[in-house]
């Protein structure tokens, strides 16, 4: 692990990883709300045609890129609000648009298809000092808005009509989502490819949802879950010499196949002692004290019932419910 | 209250002949109504009779062809005190599945709030209060999607009621809930009327809720057939079906519009 970080280039290349697997989550929480998983794959490809742009004008492609991106993403969220994107039509018209205008435009200034190929796949090794430097800048205006705004965000993502009658401008906040999720796509090309992001946007959300409870744990364990492959993808792809966005999309898919088996032990455990729920943060619990009936087992470490230390004590899990030693009798916690 | 010394009463909500279409299909004609501080009116009718659709016209929610919608004296179009108002949509939690009860609830308090400020204690404290007075402070922190039908419309009234409104608008907030919870509905919003605030809710049945109305009224195909106490329904109703003629907009493929049938049962005298 130390060897690694005294390579520059590899300084670099984690530090961008790290940006990406903050951000991709953070918006992709709101976007995967709105049930727009696709949406990140569909700016992937108006970004191309920025970066065909750029490639034809001989200028630096994340900023023409982050451009094409923004506007690819409003123009899709006015045209929806408006009704005029009837279905996916609309969408699929923008985005191949998009793909065919970054072929062609890469086409005619020499460069070829080819050469967008690293921005499909990201160069995560490649990153220079200056392309840093506008990914951390772009980072924060991605995420100072997904996490400071998180309240409004989340009642527009979720009930839409409610979120009005609190005087919330939805549109505004809408055409806000989706630009930030073109911000970071755009970026993405850089890490993990333009194919590869919406992954990176979707996944690790998917694989939150699936080990806590809650909007704003899932937020959280998410962003932890992208920053974690992201990084762990990236140090990974460096020992098996393997390409940096596959390898740490395939650890986010790991961690999502993982989660399901997770989701079901903790499940498991919380029926087992559904009382932690309303214990958490402010909640005060009030346990009531409740005498069990007459109870000839005698529980004890090792007596067969699963034991639960719950503060000053132990509990035994009793057919669905807590015994607890109370002098001469068992409480039911 | 809203009235102070020497001024013009003034309605919470008041709409005045407005008329909605939806594709192009006319769903409410020429209503007018009004409600005032203090007042529980209830709004009836058939499936397809227009009343959610007069709901979400009143908040500004669908857009109104002709006429005009004022909130609290001022025109829908100026107005901003969006925490005067609390709404309880038809329950559609969709969207809300992964959501924790609280996080719900706590989406009542944006009115109040500022961008990019934490929850205060006073948000908290009505947050909890209102989850309280649904009867779900046990459920803090269970998925809304986990709840009952039943629980989940109770989250959405403890939604509008943390914003602490000067008017409440709930569309069908009895639907799946049961009698004792109909009953602990009926006391809150009981409570809050002699608070001063203005309260419209769509109602399918009467039920517990029919002692704090004071008056209901009534949509049929699109325009206002009834608008008086309660009580006159039965009688009002016994008219309406010798007479009335159906319009054949959305509801004409509606057996139960026109016909009064859908009163049958939810008026106990």
């Amino acid at each position: 692990m130390i060897e690694i970080l005294s390579y520059p280039f590899m300084q670099r290349a984690l530090i961008a990883a790290l940006l990406t697997g903050l951000i991709a989550p953070a918006i992709g929480t709101y976007v995967v709300q709105r049930r727009l998983s696709l949406l990140g794959d569909g700016l992937g490809h108006v970004a191309l045609a920025g970066v065909g742009l750029a490639l034809f004008t001989g200028t630096a492609p994340i900023p023409i890129a982050v451009a094409a991106c923004i506007a690819g993403a409003v123009v899709v969220e006015v045209l929806r609000q408006r009704g005029k994107a009837t279905g996916d039509v609309g969408l699929a018209v923008l985005f191949y648009g998009g793909l065919a205008a970054g072929v062609f435009l890469s086409g005619i200034s020499g460069v070829g298809a080819g050469g967008l190929v690293q921005y499909l796949f990201g160069s995560l090794t490649t990153v220079t000092v200056g392309d840093l430097g506008l990914v951390a800048v772009l980072a924060m205006v991605v995420l100072v808005p997904t996490l400071g705004l998180a309240p409004q965000l989340y009642a527009v993502s979720t009930d839409e009509d409610f979120a009005r009658t609190q005087g919330l401008r939805v549109r505004l906040y809408h055409i806000a989502v989706v630009t930030l999720a073109a911000v970071t796509v755009a970026l993405a090309m850089r890490t993990v490819g333009l194919l590869l992001v919406s992954a990176l946007m979707v996944i690790p959300v998917a694989a939150a949802r699936n080990l806590v409870r809650g909007f704003t744990s899932g937020l959280v364990c998410a962003v932890a879950i992208g920053v974690i492959t992201a990084v762990g993808g990236a140090v990974g792809s460096f020992y098996a010499n393997a390409a940096p966005g596959a390898f740490i999309v395939l650890l986010a898919i790991g961690v999502f196949m993982l989660s399901w088996p997770l989701s079901y032990l903790l499940r498991l455990r919380r029926a087992a002692a559904p009382l932690p729920d309303s214990m958490d943060d402010d909640d005060e619990l009030v346990a009531p004290h409740t005498v069990t009936e007459s109870h000839p087992h005698r529980h004890e470490p090792g007596c067969g019932h699963p034991a639960v230390q719950h503060g000053d004590h132990t509990d035994f899990i009793h057919e669905g419910h807590r015994h607890a030693v109370h002098a001469d009798h068992y409480d039911e916690h | 209250m809203l009235l102070g010394a020497g001024t013009v009463p003034v309605s919470c909500l008041a709409a005045d002949d407005l008329t909605v279409e939806l594709g192009g299909l006319p769903v409410l004609r020429g209503v007018s109504l009004s409600v005032g501080a203090g007042e529980g009116v209830a709004l009836m009718g058939g499936n397809g009779s227009g009343k959610s659709t007069l709901v979400r016209a009143l908040l500004g929610l669908l857009p109104h062809q002709r006429g005009a919608v004022q909130l609290f004296g001022l025109p829908l179009r100026s107005f901003r005190q969006w925490s005067r108002v609390g709404y309880v949509p038809q329950r559609s939690i969709a969207l809300l599945g992964g959501s924790k009860v609280k996080e719900v609830v706590a989406a009542g308090r944006l009115a109040h709030r500022r961008p990019f400020r934490p929850l205060g204690r006073g948000d908290r404290e009505a947050i909890h209060e209102a989850i309280g007075l649904v009867g779900l402070s046990d459920q803090l922190n269970t998925d809304i999607a986990a709840l009952s039908g039943g629980q989940q419309q109770r989250v959405l009234v403890a939604r509008a009621l943390a914003g602490h409104p000067d008017l409440l608008v709930l569309d069908e907030p009895t639907s799946g809930v049961d009698l004792e919870h109909q009953r602990v509905l009926a006391d809150v919003l009981t409570e809050r009327l002699a608070a001063g605030i203005a309260v419209l809710v769509v109602l399918h049945d009467v039920g517990p809720l029919g002692d704090l109305i004071d008056r209901a009224v009534v949509l049929s195909g699109g325009r206002i057939a009834h608008d008086g106490p309660l009580g006159d329904l039965g009688q009002h109703q016994r008219r309406l079906g010798g007479h009335q003629h159906l319009d054949h907009g959305r509801t004409a493929d509606d057996p139960g519009a026109g016909s009064a049938s859908w009163l049958g049962g939810a008026v106990q005298p």
